[in-house]
């Protein structure tokens, strides 16, 4: 048997609709039709009344869904792409964020996102928008980059008291596959050491965990040693494994495939700095996608964000210095 | 059962009528076939990304394209390609775009149906539905900042597009400002995959037009007579100070949502009932029986449209793809505050 990261996703959710009579998903085109990806495919067929279509209403569909939790539901929200996620973006920051602080009562909502780019995609279903969404006090955002996170995350998601904004990556889905699904994972906010090295640390989340282990086995061959840190989670962020991978390789190289200005890479390393400068052997680098919305054009896409060909001249400069 | 006016109408009027008929045909005839060639490429893999086509929406597209004049506004969707032609696009920069050619207008930054010269008035539409109006509405008020009188700026939705808030906030928008607004819905009975009955509740969303405070208008949208004159009237009314338009047609997407989507979900009853005539062949019929065309005349121009769309695919295929050592990575209009990330 083999599962895709897509698929997991589908069964993670079947499981949560299962196992808990709180749990419905709502978005568009999510019930008979399955979704536009068909991470839904089925259940609403096998969950009569659980798995709803919504209208063209992201800012309706999250506040729903956050009424819904106050009463004592656990809805899942589908975001039909990451993109849309700012139209409702308003529910998900200043209602869902701000809600048990506010009150003391919790609003265990999961928002789906379809993130990242693909080849043709273009700059309006490409986006990452995980480091606006992690900028807010109050939310929970998971960057699962392995098929047996993205199942474990999701149910955990579910099970979580906060609104949690999963980013899911659109060029997983097809792209990544395993064997089975996991029967035990590592909790959220514990950073995962993907590939283990002492020469050079790369913290990477989401597809770029790929990217970051396509580095290292091609560094390998040159008899360098890199260590990959898969985030899993950005918040909260696993500093302490970050912190003990640089202990042992004192190079630091984040990457991320969101915009260059702030974000996830720009916190990785302000900690890092902070906390552990005196463990860094060179300054730390990061690298992410260029300044600019994502461009359509495969040749502009592949320069755009950064891969296997630009992590590794990062690399190699930062284990010149 | 197609009528062209209710009452005996002038000579001179006929003949307007048959002009505007058959320009509009021509319209909606080089539109389809340029979205049967867009779709044929995609399943032939030589498109990036997906393509969206607007297969038996062509007569309420065209009729708006068409009533339009230079120095109106146009913010077309995603199913208006022939709307976006009798508007003046080219073939060549539709072409341009899906290809990724770096001589097109989105210089292969974006694609397919986003594209657009804002300059010219014809706005190139971003993915968020309903986000097109408030911006029509903004070129709309400055042009009566600027004392600029006598246009109109139309945009399209579709009815699934309705549900959004920016549908709600522009249309109330226009109508506090009383701005010359038309704004086409084409209820095509899905929203990808979503029946209507899952979008609204309102027996048709013409009924909001009183809630607005606007005009409203329904018709069928398979019948280019019907579009033509119902958007034509919208378009005046807009131009004559009445203030927003809203015109909902009534048809069926003879499509996927996306070539990528067989649209299995679509009923045949709904197919074969009235709403999913196919407005391109009802036109071309009609056109037939009024004795305003030959049938041979009709297969000429099909082959006329499909060497024009043949030569403009074939010249954008040749064109230069963007090129990212050259591409200039700069977001900003103000390249002195533009920072270097490395
Ligand atoms: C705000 C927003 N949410 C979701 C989408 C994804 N999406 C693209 S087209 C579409 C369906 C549109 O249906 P409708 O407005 O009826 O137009 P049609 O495709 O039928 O022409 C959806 C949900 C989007 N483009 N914008």
């Amino acid at each position: 048997m083999s599962i895709t990261y897509l698929e997991a996703i589908r069964l993670a959710q079947k499981r949560a609709l299962a196992e808990d009579p709180r749990v419905f998903i709502y978005g568009q085109d999510v019930g008979a039709f399955g979704g536009a990806f068909k991470a839904t495919k089925n259940l609403a067929q096998e969950f009569p009344g659980r798995v709803i279509d919504a209208p063209i209403s992201e800012d309706a569909m999250v506040g729903a869904a956050i009424g819904a939790a106050i009463e004592g539901m656990r809805p899942i929200i589908e975001m039909q792409f990451a993109d849309f996620s700012t139209v409702g973006f308003n529910q998900i920051i200043n209602q869902a964020a701000a809600l048990h602080w506010r009150t003391q009562v919790p609003c265990p909502i999961t928002i789906r996102l379809p993130s990242g780019g693909t080849s043709g995609g273009g700059p309006f279903h490409s986006q990452s928008m995980e480091a606006i969404y992690a900028h807010y006090p109050g939310l929970i955002v998971m960057t699962p980059a392995t098929v047996e996170d993205a199942y474990s995350m999701l149910l955990e998601a579910v099970a979580i008291d906060d609104p949690v904004i999963f980013c899911e990556h659109k060029y997983l889905y097809y792209h990544l596959k395993a064997d089975q699904l996991p029967t035990e994972a590592m909790p959220t906010g514990k950073a995962r050491i993907a590939r283990s090295g002492r020469d050079l640390t790369i913290v990477a989340y989401s597809a770029m965990v790929h990217e970051a282990l396509a580095v290292a086995e091609e560094l390998a061959t040159e008899g360098t040693e890199v260590e990959v840190v898969d985030l899993r989670s950005i918040k909260p962020l696993d500093t302490d494994t970050v912190m003990a991978s640089v202990a042992r390789t004192g190079r630091l190289l984040c990457v991320g495939e969101a915009f260059p200005w702030g974000g996830v890479t720009a916190e990785v390393i302000a900690r890092v700095a902070s906390e552990g400068f005196g463990l860094l052997d060179a300054p730390p680098q990061r690298l992410n996608a260029k300044d600019t919305p994502v461009p359509y054009h495969p040749n502009l896409w592949a320069v755009h964000r950064p891969t296997a060909r630009s992590i590794v001249v990062a690399a190699r400069k930062l284990l010149r210095q | 059962m197609i009528q062209m006016v209710a009452s005996r109408p002038a000579t001179g009027e006929v003949s307007s009528c048959r002009d505007a008929y058959l320009s509009a045909y021509r319209w909606m005839l080089l539109g389809r076939i340029l979205d049967e060639k867009f779709a044929s490429l995609y399943r032939a893999g030589k498109i990036h990304g997906g393509v969206f086509i607007g297969r038996g929406q062509e007569a309420l597209s065209v009729a708006i394209g068409q009533s339009l004049r230079k120095g109106d506004i146009f913010a077309p969707l995603i199913r208006d390609q022939a709307g976006r032609l009798a508007f003046g696009e080219s073939v060549l920069e539709a072409a341009r775009t899906y290809l990724g050619s770096v001589l097109g207008p989105m210089r292969g930054r974006d694609g397919n149906v986003h594209r657009g010269r804002p300059k010219e008035g014809y706005l190139p539409m971003i993915s968020h539905l309903g986000a097109m109006i408030p911006v029509v509405n903004g070129m709309l008020l400055a042009r009566r900042f600027k004392g600029i009188a006598g246009t109109v700026g139309a945009t399209c939705l579709g009815e699934g597009g309705t549900s959004t808030g920016a549908f709600h906030e522009a249309l109330n928008q226009a109508a506090v400002e009383k701005l010359p607004l038309v704004l086409i819905i084409a209820n095509n009975q899905f929203a990808y995959s979503t029946p209507s009955s899952r979008q609204f509740a309102c027996r048709s969303l013409v009924d909001r037009a009183a809630g607005y405070g606007v005009e409203g208008h329904s018709l069928d949208g398979t019948d280019l007579t019907a579009c033509l004159k119902v958007v034509g009237e919208a378009v005046a009314n807009a131009r004559d100070g009445r203030g927003p338009q809203l015109v909902v047609a009534r048809l069926l997407r003879l499509c996927g949502h996306g070539e990528h989507d067989d649209a299995g979900y679509v009923d045949t009853k709904l197919k074969q009932s009235p709403v999913g005539r196919d407005c391109l062949k009802v036109a071309g019929e009609y056109l037939v029986r009024q004795n305003w065309a030959e049938r041979e005349t009709l297969v000429a121009w099909r082959n006329e449209a499909t060497q024009k769309v043949e030569e403009a695919i074939a010249k954008a295929q040749r064109e230069p793809a963007p090129d990212p050592y050259t591409e200039n990575w700069c977001a900003l209009a103000s390249k002195h505050l533009s920072e270097v990330y490395e």
